[in-house]
């Protein structure tokens, strides 16, 4: 049977117009959907394998009214915070070289990729041994996570400058750092936005991760206890608040990740 | 050219339905009515947005009229592609992962023609393309217009009746495109095949038709169809004869204001 | 080799006599880091070992399982997703959430539901993997010119042969780069979960040398890990430019 696909132009931009009313409502609906879901799985696995969803958020209010808690996230946020400027920074300023010239982005791409390929757990022994116990190694476990990606995103953005940009900073007579700031920067912008969101998450997971062996406090730490204990209704409550607070930094930097995309390029 | 109907349009009206609530669904052609004979060679020429594409869309049976008849042979055309008609699309359709000759040989295979008789018909259409020395490269090897000339072998391969083409040489720079008009005159006078041509360049439609057709701006309607009187045996030349400059007068002198109210519809 | 090759060559054997002088001459504490050449020693020894090659057999099973899962699994999903685009909008934040929480504290969960074996393992893998492969799928099929379809369409082909014939073919480059992030996934999500709480495979035993203070052997186990893994990608990683170097045309 030959199959007519849409030949419609006009459809593709009324869709997209129609998108612009929808979300809030469809982001609803599917948070309900998982909600139902996540209760359903709750009552055919058990209450102790799965907690429900009231339950978790009860015990995540309980622990989050808990004297105990600020300590705790205190010192996660202080690991986190300090590994996410290193990553990023260094991320933009390692990509932004790499990517300008075009042979040490070619020597170091397969070098990247090896790295992010990597379990970098693996490593995690020898960052202890060489940091320490201590907030140190938790925050080179974050970086070590997220300063790849956003110096791979960072490096193809500059890379994918259109080179007439560059010739027609020529032929306006910028300077080297007139071109960069002025040209370079704005054009590579919604691509090392794009990388950053990847390395926020990442940055995140890592500093965890670190946490979950390295340190006495912080919210990896109260994972990694509730887990030797099989507390799990603290596991999901702790994963619970770590979800909502990604999605929601996510959410931001999607905002602005799009709102950067529509000035760059015409929809 | 016989005297026999080959396509015919009556009345012929596309309207896409709107997606949101509130606003109009878009008119985009029609109604348009017009009877081709078979073998002729009709241009359509109009401004940017006044459905050109829709109307081969409709006429190749990839899109269903919203009212009025497409008659091919004697037989309705209702959003299905009937057999004998081939499309050549502006954009490259080629695929890259296909060798040339297995580009060419695409339709038949699938149509489970025998392997002798795929090569039977395809080696004399490469050659009359001039693709044979080609015919073991990969699309990507090849420039635009090689490119495009492959589109239009793989469609003449599967012998079509009735040749549709959408603006298939905008993409291809002034000399390349009278040459390739050239080759078109060729292989219409070699297959006898009616033609259906969509183009924006005024100078291809007076050089190439034996009768144009001035489309509105949107919704398109003919707003003048014009007899060229060429003979048959015609070829790029016939652009330093004076009948061609009043022919591409008299069409501009239809198409000036639609083009003007259509640029003012786009802003 | 390309010039950039042999610079790369030059950058890590430069940076591995750095390493090997630095350790040598007591720059850095042995307790922290000992010499490349020690290393390759360890791995040496290691390999030779029973045990070890047990252990990435087992490791190297699970990862393939979940590899193969995950690609299934994956095509499916972004496939659906391709047909809902609403979702998809819907789901961009969620999938940055995603990657932040530690997949595998989610392990004592999985042990309930599929038992104390090497399940959960390929679980957490799996759900590593996944999200990669449907995020390619659909970027790949949605990248697909319509010029394509519309062409199938005026040749009447079926459904199933404008999948067979077209579709997947147009596809395939991006499905393979989700593949790509597959195996890196699904490496990273096994030994994660073996280094943490899995008494078996690669990264249990790297685990364990460090618990017990052996260097020579925890580096040892590291540095093999990185042969294998480095050596996977370097065969996908070549494997990809012949496949675009068609379709590039060069």
């Amino acid at each position: 049977m030959p199959v007519s696909p849409d030949a419609d132009p006009t459809a593709a931009a009324e869709r997209i117009e129609r998108r612009d009313h929808g979300p809030l409502i469809d982001t609803m609906l599917l948070v309900a959907g998982l909600i139902v879901l996540w209760q359903a799985g709750s009552l055919l696995l058990g209450r102790e394998a799965l907690p429900s969803p009231a339950a978790t958020v009860m015990k995540l209010a309980a622990i989050l009214a808990d004297s105990d808690f600020p300590a705790h996230a205190w010192e996660t946020a202080r690991a986190f915070v300090t590994a996410l400027v290193i990553a990023l920074c260094a991320g933009l300023a390692i990509g932004l070289a790499l990517g300008a010239n075009r042979l040490s982005g070619e020597v170091a791409e397969p070098l990247l990729v090896a790295l992010y390929a990597i379990p970098k757990i693996t490593l995690y022994p020898v960052i202890l041994l060489l940091f320490g116990l201590g907030i140190s190694a938790k925050i080179a476990f974050g970086v070590i996570h997220g300063v790849i990606p956003v110096i791979v995103f960072t490096m193809n953005a500059v890379r994918n400058i259109k080179s007439v940009y560059f010739r027609a900073a020529r032929t306006m007579r910028l300077s080297v750092t007139q071109t960069a700031f002025t040209i370079m920067v704005p054009a590579a912008m919604p691509e090392i936005i794009s990388g950053f969101r990847v390395g926020f998450a990442l940055t995140l997971l890592g500093t965890l991760i670190g946490e979950m062996f390295a340190s006495q406090r912080g919210i990896g730490y109260m994972l990694v206890r509730a887990m030797e204990t099989n507390d799990t209704l603290t596991v999901m409550a702790l994963a619970f608040l770590l979800v909502v607070l990604a999605t929601a930094a996510s959410t931001a930097l999607l905002a602005l990740d799009r709102r950067l995309h529509k000035r760059a390029m015409p929809s | 050219m016989s005297d026999m109907v080959h396509l015919r349009l009556d009345g012929v009206t596309r309207v896409y339905p709107s997606a949101t609530q509130g606003r109009a669904p878009l008119h985009a052609l029609g109604p348009i009515s017009l009877t081709l004979k078979q073998g002729e060679f009709f241009s359509v020429v109009g401004p940017s947005g006044c459905g050109k594409s829709t109307l081969l869309d409709v006429v190749a049976g990839l899109a269903a009229p919203s009212d009025g008849s497409v008659t091919f042979e004697e037989k309705q055309i209702a959003g299905a592609v009937p057999d004998g008609v081939g499309v050549v699309f502006q954009e490259d359709a080629s695929f890259p992962w296909l060798s040339v000759y297995d580009n060419a040989a695409f339709a038949l295979r699938r149509a489970g023609v025998p392997e002798q008789e795929v090569r039977d018909r395809v080696e004399p259409t490469l050659a009359f393309m001039g693709l044979t020395s080609f015919a073991g490269a990969y699309p990507a090897q090849l420039s635009g217009g090689m490119r495009q000339r492959l589109c239009i072998a793989r469609t003449l391969v599967t012998r079509p009746r009735l040749l549709l083409l959408d603006e298939p040489f905008g993409a291809l720079d002034q000399q390349t495109r009278l040459l390739m008009g050239d080759e078109l005159l060729n292989l219409w006078r070699e297959t006898g095949a009616t033609i259906l041509l969509i183009t924006h360049s005024l100078d291809e439609a007076s050089m190439l038709s034996d009768r144009i057709g001035v489309m509105s701006a949107r919704p398109g309607v003919f707003i003048d169809v014009v007899e060229t009187g060429w003979p048959r045996e015609r070829d790029s030349r016939i652009v330093s004869e004076a009948a061609f400059g009043q022919l591409t007068g008299r069409l501009w002198a239809s198409l000036r204001d639609q083009s003007i109210k259509a640029l003012a519809m786009a802003s | 080799m390309t010039r950039a090759g042999w610079i790369r060559l030059a950058l890590i054997a430069g940076a591995l006599a750095l390493l090997e002088a630095a350790c040598r001459f007591g720059f850095i504490s042995r307790d922290a880091i000992i010499p490349p050449t020690v290393m390759v020693q360890g791995a040496w020894h290691a390999l030779r070992s029973d045990e070890t090659r047990g252990d990435l057999f087992l490791t190297l099973q699970t990862v393939g399982l979940a590899l193969v899962l995950s690609l299934v699994a994956g095509a499916a999903i972004g496939a659906l997703l391709h047909k809902a685009p609403r979702l998809r909008r819907v789901l961009d934040p969620l999938l940055a959430s995603y990657y932040a929480v530690p997949t595998f504290v989610f392990y004592p969960l999985f042990i309930v539901l599929f038992g104390l074996n090497r399940w959960p393992l390929v679980a957490i893998g799996f759900l590593f993997a996944v999200v990669a492969v449907a995020i390619n799928t659909l970027d790949g099929l949605s990248r697909i010119p319509r010029a394509y379809l519309r062409t199938a369409a005026v040749m009447r082909l079926s459904r199933s042969q404008m999948l067979i014939h077209v579709i997947l073919p147009a596809a395939a480059p991006w499905f393979f780069t989700g593949a790509k992030f597959a195996v890196a996934y699904s490496f990273i999500g096994v030994i994660a979960g073996e280094f943490v709480v899995s008494g078996a495979g690669i990264g249990h035993a790297i685990a364990f040398a460090y618990n017990s203070f052996d260097n020579r052997m925890m580096y040892g186990l590291i540095v093999l890990l990185f042969v294998v893994v480095g050596g996977i990608n370097t065969l996908l990683w070549s494997w990809e430019r012949r496949l675009y170097a068609r379709l590039a045309g060069r």
